[in-house]
């Protein structure tokens, strides 16, 4: 799939033509490869290899301070690796910046939410639209007549994106005034709008209760299903992780100590002894 | 005709305070020219007519960078210096080549903006790709360093084109120029622009103002001003979403530049003696006031803090000793009613827009 082609601006109902050439290519949407960063003498992360397929939801969780956050930070550039390879739909992202990263292809959410707090909902999603809307300043500021097409697109996308966590009637409010939940919700949304082939999400269910996480966890699939993109999260809540997540990698001391499926995490004794510490010898 | 009124009621907020703004600068203009056809308006009242529409355009450009952008810049009247002398020589030079005023008059200000627009990509190309307040320290200094440059700047202009000397040394005089039998000077050094034709009008200035209203708002309301608000409010969020940062922040810093400039070169236009030192810190604060005082990010409030405060002072003139001292007054008066609770109720109930929202609020 060349750049070209990603960066039209299409509703997202309508997208057979991206969505099949996506699920017929079987190659990983991202590999990491002996990653890793060192703070001073800190290892904060150490030897990372973790591979992502095309459609798959995977959990990355470990006790506070792992080094999970900072995985993501890795793989959206906002901390230069100072060894390993992060490969991005088969390529080397070594050289892009954080907003390269995005336009290639990573879009993220974070642990303490970051909304454009003092614009309205509607806008925070069409923002993320940059990548994809074609009209320069002048245009704009002329309004000639692709501006007005682009910009109609744009509100139908973004109703078609709020449409999902069924937001359209808080579209007008300002950002900042939502509650705490849907302030997650719509940072995940305007992740989705950059048109991500991998999401990142830090911590999405933190400070849900259990029924509204349980809506999550059927939107984290829907999404999947909807646009056909990966999805690692980092998520404390183990009834999420475990129900959702196909692969988990396990994070102690900047380390993977386990990967594999939900039962194989689950009866791993190192993941056990990280968490709950060892049984003490009788 | 009902449907465009139903198209009316269906559009957005923040595009109907738009109307809003337009429509009261349209007002005010009418309402002005007939009072000043009738001869109710005093001649000092005339005077103010120009500076206000460049001040007000001004205050709308500064609002882009510190309100929008979220940068605070204290250089502004140096954009405006660069876009007054520029707009002052290309007038003078060009005053056999295009004997039309209006014409002439235009194209100072384009020029004039194009000047102070280049002159703020130079400063902000390096600077704006920190985070910080580095912005702020830079445009000190430039306003500072452009005083002194124009200060040493002679310029004349004969048959042959412009002539330039640049008097660092302090002992150059026009004479130094070389000029021909025709020639005029001028920039003459640390007197300024001198024997200047004065062409600016109210009208220009009332277009002015309705540019840079309508370059302002529909930037901030198209995706390059959702991109820079959005780098105000977060710019870690701003740049996982995939934002070039520097180039919208050079966006709405040369925008904001270019409109001073075009206001520069009215205001410089206006007078027939100008000095390098009017454009001084002083101004920029001043302009800061207006932007300050109407609400960051608030487009009308600019518009009406800077026709106020320039009104103000002159009104307060038979108080002799006693002016600045009623003006801070008012200011802080009025910094203290804009931030109270119950006045900012008591204008909610007045406007419906702010009715609306002041109720979801609570």
């Amino acid at each position: 799939m060349t750049q070209k082609e990603k960066a039209k601006l299409v509703p997202v109902s309508r997208e057979p033509a991206l969505l099949t050439e996506r699920d017929a290519d079987k190659s990983p949407v991202l590999e990491c490869i002996d990653l890793g960063i060192t703070f001073g003498g800190l290892k904060a992360v150490d030897n990372f290899n973790v591979t992502i397929g095309r459609t798959e939801i995977t959990g990355l969780i470990g006790p506070n301070g792992a080094g999970k956050t900072t995985v993501f930070n890795l793989l959206t550039k906002v901390y230069q690796p100072t060894h390993g390879t992060i490969l991005l739909n088969g390529k080397d992202i070594h050289d892009l910046n954080t907003a390269q990263v995005n336009r290639a292809g990573i879009a993220r959410t974070f642990q303490n939410i970051r909304l454009f707090g003092d614009m309205s909902v509607e806008q925070n999603i069409t923002v993320a639209m940059d990548n994809q809307v074609h009209y320069t300043m002048p245009e704009g500021i002329l309004r000639l007549p692709r501006f007005w097409k682009e910009e109609r697109v744009m509100h139908e996308r973004a109703m078609e994106l709020l449409s999902i966590f069924h937001m359209e009637h808080l579209a007008d409010a300002k950002a900042s005034s939502l509650p705490y939940g849907a302030q997650r919700r719509l940072e995940i949304l305007r992740a989705l709008a950059t048109n991500p082939s991998l999401l990142l999400l830090d911590e999405p269910a933190a400070g849900m209760n259990p029924s509204e996480t349980a809506e999550l966890m059927e939107n984290i699939c829907s999404i999947r299903d909807t646009f056909h993109i990966a999805v690692l999260l980092i998520e404390h809540d183990m009834n999420l992780v475990m129900n959702i997540c196909e692969g988990i990698a396990v994070l102690n001391f900047g380390r993977v100590i386990a990967k594999g499926t939900p039962e194989d995490i689950q009866n791993n004794p190192e993941v056990i002894e990280a968490y709950l510490g060892k049984k003490k010898e009788a | 005709m009902t449907k465009k009124m139903k198209q009316f009621n269906s559009l957005k907020k923040t595009t109907k305070v738009d109307f809003a703004t337009y429509f009261g600068v349209i007002a005010a203009f009418v309402i002005v020219t007939v009072l000043r056809s009738n001869g109710s308006l005093s001649r000092s009242t005339i005077g103010l007519l120009v500076p206000i529409c460049c001040y007000m355009s001004m205050a709308v450009s500064l609002n882009l960078t510190v309100g929008i952008l979220g940068e605070l810049s204290l250089g502004h009247a140096g954009f405006m210096s660069v876009g007054a002398f520029t707009g002052i020589v290309v007038s003078q030079s060009l005053m056999n080549l295009i004997p039309n005023a209006p014409v002439r008059l235009a194209l100072s200000m384009f020029v004039g903006a194009l000047l102070a627009a280049l002159v703020g990509l130079l400063i902000g190309t390096p600077v704006l790709r920190l985070q910080g307040d580095y912005l702020a320290i830079v445009t000190l200094a430039f306003g500072e360093i452009i005083k002194e440059l124009i200060n040493c700047l002679i310029i004349g202009c004969d048959e042959k084109g412009l002539h330039f000397v640049f008097n660092l040394s302090g002992n150059k005089t026009v004479d130094d120029l070389g000029l021909g039998a025709n020639g005029t000077a001028i920039i003459k050094g640390a007197q300024g622009a001198t024997g200047t034709t004065a062409i600016a009008s109210f009208t220009a200035g009332f277009i002015l103002v309705m540019l840079t209203l309508l370059i302002v708002l529909n930037l901030t309301r198209s995706r390059a001003g959702r991109a820079i608000m959005a780098i105000r409010d977060n710019h870690i969020a701003a740049q996982a979403i995939g934002l070039n940062l520097t180039k919208y922040k050079l966006m709405a810093f040369v925008t904001s530049a270019a409109l001073a400039g075009a206001a520069g070169a009215l205001f410089g236009l206006n007078y027939s003696s100008l000095q390098a030192t009017k454009f001084n810190f002083n101004l920029s604060i001043l302009v800061l006031v207006f932007v300050v005082l109407g609400g960051l990010g608030n487009i009308w409030g600019s518009l009406i803090a800077a026709a106020a405060l320039t009104i103000l002072p002159e009104a307060l003139r038979p108080l002799h000793d006693y002016r600045m001292l009623i003006y801070a007054i008012v200011l802080i008066f009025v910094m203290l009613a804009t931030n109270n609770p119950q006045a900012k109720a008591f204008f909610g109930r007045l406007l419906p827009h702010r009715r609306a929202s002041a109720e979801k609020e609570d």
